[in-house]
């Protein structure tokens, strides 16, 4: 009995020591990334091409689903508020919740299954294939060449990303409630300016979106330059981007709104 | 993929981009209104100021005219001070009436401003000198229950 006691806790430590060992190693490959990315600012169009895969290639599940995501919210909002007899709040509702929390959650949510689990399924089939060892050989460190490109266009794409999943939201929280139920349209645009702020709600929600960028391009990358290379451990690494990167979003997101949202105005 | 292709469609991504936050600033958001340098800053004290809050809007006959941007509790006279500014384009004469007022029924409060006749006009940093506080709702039914069984209580005394 004691032996087995012995042996859970033996297991705990050692998972523990693991998880804290790991999350050294990711702060260290940070470092080295952000230390490493001069290069490539320099030859800028590594990271356009970054942008373009993660940025550009995402630009339709974002703006499909913030359009939806809007009608959604349209369509329930409409349905609370009129029993209320105050269908007017509704541009108010959908706009804020929009641009504080939706818009950059779950516009990270998506870039991070859709451009993240990329991201590390490519670099971690590039160690896999030893193309990262090769690379090395010819001196051409594949820190400054492969991942920090990476990084970065992922960090530039979020922000942009989010804005526009917000506006396309708006739009369809427009179109269901304006359009096709009949709100008053000079009410929902005018309720909506009198209640989101620029500073206090569309500064602080693009904030969060930067955040979310830097968080699961970096879990993306670090999960791809530190995947087993093989086949099962590159399928790994995938999905511990995508489930990483979700909680971690989640999470934050709650640290910064408690933060940015203390309801005092 | 062209190069030029791809930096065509990241030109467009990035603009795009820039685009939905100017929208989001411009149309769903009030960045267009109030300009710091283009306000005036007036004071009032409230004896209550029920739900008001920053950012509140100010309003004269029915138009905004500014916002609130500053409530604190004044421990000399026990009066909410409001510190409101106002758009320099609206000039209201010095014994203007300040009263918050309630939008709807149950909707947010704001400052309503009633011109009076005066020929000077408040400056800067001025404080408006007649005011009329919140109406609470409770301290209204209060005043009607009350109102009720003391009119109740008159004319059983009468018979």
């Amino acid at each position: 009995m004691a032996r087995r006691i012995k042996a859970v806790i033996e297991l705990i430590g050692h998972r523990a020591v693991d998880g804290i060992w790991r999350l050294g190693c990711a702060t260290h490959f940070m470092l080295l990334v952000l230390l490493k990315s001069l290069p490539c600012f320099l030859r800028f169009r590594l990271i356009t091409r970054e942008i373009y895969y993660a940025g550009v290639m995402s630009l339709i599940i974002i703006l499909v689903s913030g359009l939806f995501v809007g009608m959604v919210l349209g369509l329930q909002g409409y349905e609370t508020l009129q029993k209320f007899g105050s269908e007017s709040a509704v541009g108010t509702l959908v706009a804020l919740s929009l641009v504080r929390e939706l818009g950059p959650v779950i516009a990270a949510l998506l870039f991070a299954s859709r451009a993240g689990s990329a991201m590390t399924a490519e670099i971690g089939l590039m160690k896999a294939t030893e193309q990262l060892a090769a690379m090395g050989m010819m001196a051409v460190d594949p820190i400054a060449r492969i991942v920090a490109p990476r990084f970065w266009g992922g960090v530039f794409s979020m922000p942009l990303l989010a804005a526009m999943f917000s506006v396309m939201g708006v739009f369809g929280g427009y179109l269901v409630t304006v359009v096709f139920i009949g709100v008053d349209e000079g009410s929902f645009w005018s309720q909506m300016q009198s209640s989101v702020d620029f500073r206090y709600d569309i500064v602080n929600g693009a904030i969060k979106s930067c955040f979310f960028g830097v968080v699961v391009t970096a879990i993306a990358v670090f999960e791809g330059f530190d995947a087993p290379p093989t086949a099962e451990g590159v399928s790994g690494a995938t999905t511990r981007t995508v489930v990483t990167s979700s909680l971690a979003i989640l999470g934050l997101d709650f640290v910064l709104t408690a933060f940015m949202f203390r309801g005092v105005s | 993929m062209q190069r030029t292709m791809m930096d065509f469609w990241v030109g467009l991504f990035v603009m795009a981009g820039i685009g939905a936050l100017l929208i989001l600033g411009l149309k769903v958001g009030n960045l267009t209104d109030f300009q710091a340098d283009k306000s005036y800053v007036l004071t009032g004290d409230f004896e209550n100021i029920g739900g008001l809050k920053v950012r509140a809007p100010v309003k004269s006959a029915g138009v905004v005219v500014g916002r609130v941007t500053d409530i604190q509790f004044n421990t000399q006279t026990y009066d909410a001070v409001v510190t409101m500014k106002v758009d320099t384009r609206y000039q209201f004469p010095k014994d203007t009436f300040a009263s918050i007022l309630t939008s709807g029924l149950l909707g947010e409060q704001y400052i309503g401003l009633l011109p009076g006749g005066d020929e000077d006009m408040l400056a800067n940093g001025e404080k408006i000198m007649k005011t009329n506080s919140a109406i609470v709702l409770e301290e209204m039914i209060g005043r009607f229950l009350f109102d009720k069984a003391s009119k109740k209580g008159n004319s059983d005394s009468k018979i």
